[in-house]
């Protein structure tokens, strides 16, 4: 029996000449990831156990960007180990205010990681490199000092559900629309401890940035990774970035899968997962007129380039309608730079939004738009839980940077597409 | 261990187990002081050493924090029993030596406040208010292993 695309990776860094679903396996780690809110707890945890030395000072990132610019003084204080760490192991990457921007942007854009790794991050959304053809995946804060400690970790080789996308998108329907179609259909726990491989000709029709959205929310449906096949789209954006030989590993003919889902990407609509669940989808059509207090474009799922020239193509000449709030947050300093150089920043102000620096800020209701109970916004972001962006009376629903534009103006969930012809 | 029952629900997140709102502070007792608070104020003041938190289908989805089974083991939960656990949980609670139990049927048939004991060993979960005796799945050798060791770091450190 063959193997799946991710599979092939696991045992490529085992060294085993092939794995099986449910293989307890050891594997070789490219890259260690952590952020300011779990790095100071492997830090502990790495010390704690008489560890000194890092397995590779080129191969661990720490981005300090959940809570910075620091929220308050205890936040500020977890920071401070994250540095003195980093400083006293000479820790290669390692981002602070000023030069971070939301880690799952800020690897893939750096050139950190790239087809063919084996990544784990204390970061539940690390599975957003699948998009590069990677295994990546979120662990916790000990898995992380493991990594750090060993350059490897313990791994159960995961069954896989195949998704194949044929089709074109339509008019307003990006890679956001594709995930939260399929959490819908699977539900939140439907890919439970397994891989989501992504293939079949509809891949072509996304671009690079619609699927680190699609990869980066796999963890939503509980999946342990969501990867995509390597294209010349995946050549074409590694070019100037990743600096090592990628390896390009294919799912062989007769890989086994649990399940297929096969979705035709003509078909989706502009999607909305209402509160309390991803899982709890509508169309926007079906959603639309639900009034709204905030709206927040950015995250690691959508603060990239394309998602802000979507969002400033609907706020250009519009104004944000009155009692909303729009916040937007460019994903990486880069990101921050390009908004800047095209003109999208005066759009936005002029439009009445927020831009901030980049931080995770809100969508973990951290800081920079907590909410009040009673109110509610639509976002960009990946989980709508009880009390995820502030109060538990305060509700989130997810949305694509489209969608959550139109809503801005409109004052209430908006069909962009509909705005469009007014 | 034996304790009394904490029941809640399916899809119980790590975002209700523990805010991120209170992650700024990651000592293991102050976590515990916040622990389920957004849908149980009730737990942090009232829970017991020994006692046992039973939950439904995907316990602890969501984000990867560690802090999530640090607060419920720091807030004396001697173990947790789930129909099943959202896989970053699961390995967590592995890593920091925390004993978890996968058995659909004791989480659908264990009621709040029951009386339950648990044999970690051989997975027999026994609910002593309705005399009824449960079966979870075992861990694989490996898995037990790191359990036995205390964690991951020690499993590693004596290897």
């Amino acid at each position: 029996m063959g193997m799946t695309m991710t599979q092939k990776i696991l045992a490529a860094h085992a060294g085993l000449p092939e794995v099986h679903a449910g293989d307890l396996i050891e594997a070789k780690l490219d890259i260690v990831l952590g952020n300011d809110v779990t790095t100071p707890v492997a830090i502990g945890v790495f010390e704690k156990a008489g560890f000194t030395e890092v397995f590779d000072n080129e191969k661990i990132v720490i981005a300090l960007d959940h809570y910075t610019p620091c929220k308050d003084i205890k936040s500020a204080e977890l920071c401070v180990i994250s540095r003195d760490f980093a400083k006293k192991h000479g820790i290669k990457h390692f981002y602070d205010v000023g030069t971070v921007g939301i880690e799952h942007a800020l690897l893939p854009e750096q050139g950190i990681v790239g087809p063919g790794d084996c990544v784990i991050g204390a970061d539940s959304h690390t599975c957003t490199y699948g998009a590069l053809g990677a295994f990546s995946t979120g662990v916790g804060s000990t898995d992380m000092a493991a990594g750090m400690a060993s350059g490897l970790n313990w791994f159960k080789v995961p069954s896989a559900i195949k998704v194949e996308l044929s089709g074109k998108p339509g008019p307003c329907v990006s890679g956001k629309d594709v995930i939260l179609h399929l959490i819908g259909e699977i539900g939140v726990d439907g890919a439970l401890y397994k891989s989501l491989e992504f293939a079949g000709e509809g891949v072509a029709e996304l671009s690079m940035d619609d699927r680190f959205t699609i990869s980066n929310m796999a963890i939503e449906a509980g999946g342990k990774n969501g990867i995509f096949p390597v294209d010349d789209k995946t050549r074409e954006y590694i070019k100037d970035r990743f600096k090592r030989e990628p390896a390009v590993f294919e799912a062989d003919p007769d890989a086994e899968y649990e399940r297929v889902v096969k979705i035709d990407l003509s078909t989706l609509e502009p999607t909305v997962s209402m509160p309390h669940l991803p899982s709890n989808t509508k169309t926007v059509g079906e959603a639309a007129g639900t009034r709204i207090d905030q709206v927040v474009i950015g995250s690691c799922t959508n603060g990239r380039m394309s998602d802000m020239r979507v969002a400033a193509s609907i706020l250009k000449g519009r104004k944000v309608a009155d009692g909303v709030r729009c916040i937007i947050i460019p994903a990486t300093q880069q990101i921050y730079l390009e908004c800047m150089e095209e003109g999208l920043l005066k759009v936005f102000v002029e439009a009445g939004c927020a831009v901030s620096a980049p931080t995770c800020g809100p969508c973990l209701g951290g800081h920079m738009g907590v909410m009040a109970a009673g109110e509610r916004a639509v976002a960009t972001t990946n989980r709508n839980f009880i009390g995820r962006m502030g109060h538990t009376q305060s509700e989130v629903v997810l949305a694509s940077p489209a969608v959550a534009a139109a809503s801005a103006v409109a004052g209430c969930i908006a069909d962009p597409r509909v705005l469009e012809e007014a | 261990m034996r304790g009394k029952v904490w029941k809640y629900g399916d899809h119980i997140d790590t975002d209700v187990i523990i805010p991120a709102r209170y992650l700024n502070d990651p000592d293991p007792a102050a976590l515990a002081s916040h622990c389920m608070v957004d849908i149980d104020e009730s737990f942090a003041g009232g829970v017991h050493a020994g006692d046992i938190m039973v939950g439904g289908w995907n316990f602890g989805c969501g984000s990867s924090r560690e802090h999530a089974p640090i607060a419920i083991q720091a807030s004396g939960v001697s173990c947790v029993i789930a129909a099943s656990f959202a896989r970053i949980f699961y390995r967590n609670s592995i890593n920091i030596g925390f004993p978890i139990l996968e058995c659909p049927e004791a989480s659908e048939a264990i009621n709040a406040g029951d009386i339950v004991s648990v044999d970690t060993k051989t997975g027999v979960i026994t609910d002593e208010t309705t005399g009824q005796s449960f079966q979870a799945k075992p861990f694989p050798e490996f898995i037990e292993n790191i359990i036995e060791k205390g964690g991951l770091l020690s499993y590693l450190k004596d290897k």
